[in-house]
């Protein structure tokens, strides 16, 4: 079945702060070997509150399919 | 909501570091935690757990900006998270961190004491009545210098905090951009094998590229 939805995506200018991972409602960003981070599109209920909060402004929400 | 964690409370340490400064000066010595841990823990393969659950100072300016609601929640402007800005802050920071040590061998080797703070490199606040008895003028001067580097970046923080989103010091702090450094030449291969399959090229989310 093909699902669509929408969930947050990290641009590549992410400075891996965390901010993002700490207020995620359903823990689905982690930071990945402190470098960025990374969002687990099974947990991610596209709220947009990391995008909200993201100091860098480097995350968007996009349409997420699980379909090509 | 989620649950309240002692580290969440690091703000409090920030803040009594800022205060114990102003009262007495050579408490600004204290500060090298906040130097020295966040590199530890990098350099230990703790990537930015520090940047991630301990900054003091990140959690106040979120306090500032969210809870007392003084930030204006704009974007930054897209150059502050450049390379080029960031590591050009850190080897400005570093340039003047290294000043800062210069004048502290100077006095070491006999020259006068300087009491001042110094503001943003620049502005020159007398700090006359700072009690440094206790210990040796070379001591003193690093903790002048010191204070002056932690009060600078925290007024750029507040600066930045107040004009776009809470923890924009974040983006461009030096020591930030020194562990995620350290980190990328810990874990960079680890990380190009996790997140390489990304075809757009406009995300480490390797799911959200599929």
């Amino acid at each position: 079945m093909k699902l669509i939805k929408k969930m947050a995506r990290v641009g590549r200018e992410c400075v891996a702060c965390g901010c993002c991972a700490s207020v995620c409602p359903r823990d689905a960003i982690q930071i990945l070997y402190g470098i960025a981070a990374q969002v687990d599109a099974s947990r991610c209920v596209g709220c947009g509150r990391c995008a909200k909060t993201c100091p860098a402004g480097v995350i968007e929400m996009i349409e997420w399919s699980n379909e090509k | 909501m989620k649950r309240k964690k002692w580290s969440d409370y690091l703000w409090l340490v920030e803040l009594t570091y800022l205060c114990l400064g102003m009262f007495n000066i050579l408490f600004a010595w204290l500060g090298m935690i906040f130097f020295t841990l966040p590199l530890a823990i990098a350099v230990f393969g703790g990537g930015k757990a520090y940047c991630n659950r301990y900054c003091g100072r990140g959690q106040l300016l979120d306090l500032l900006g969210e809870k007392l609601h003084l930030s204006r929640h704009r974007v930054p402007p897209a150059f502050l998270r450049s390379k080029w800005f960031r590591y050009g802050f850190l080897l400005f920071f570093m340039t003047m961190f290294g000043l800062m040590l210069r004048n502290t061998y100077l006095v070491f080797a006999g020259a006068p004491l300087k009491k001042v703070i110094t503001l943003l490199w620049v502005f020159k606040l007398p700090w006359q009545w700072a009690q440094v008895d206790l210990v040796a003028p070379w001591a003193a001067q690093f903790a002048f210098g010191f204070f002056s580097v932690m009060l600078t970046s925290t007024m750029l923080g507040l600066v930045t905090m107040l004009l776009f989103r809470p923890r924009t010091w974040c983006v461009y702090c030096p020591m930030g951009t020194m562990t995620q450094g350290i980190c990328q030449l810990r874990n960079g291969k680890e990380m190009s094998q996790h997140g390489g399959t990304c075809k757009t090229g406009s995300g480490t989310s390797e799911t959200a590229c599929k």
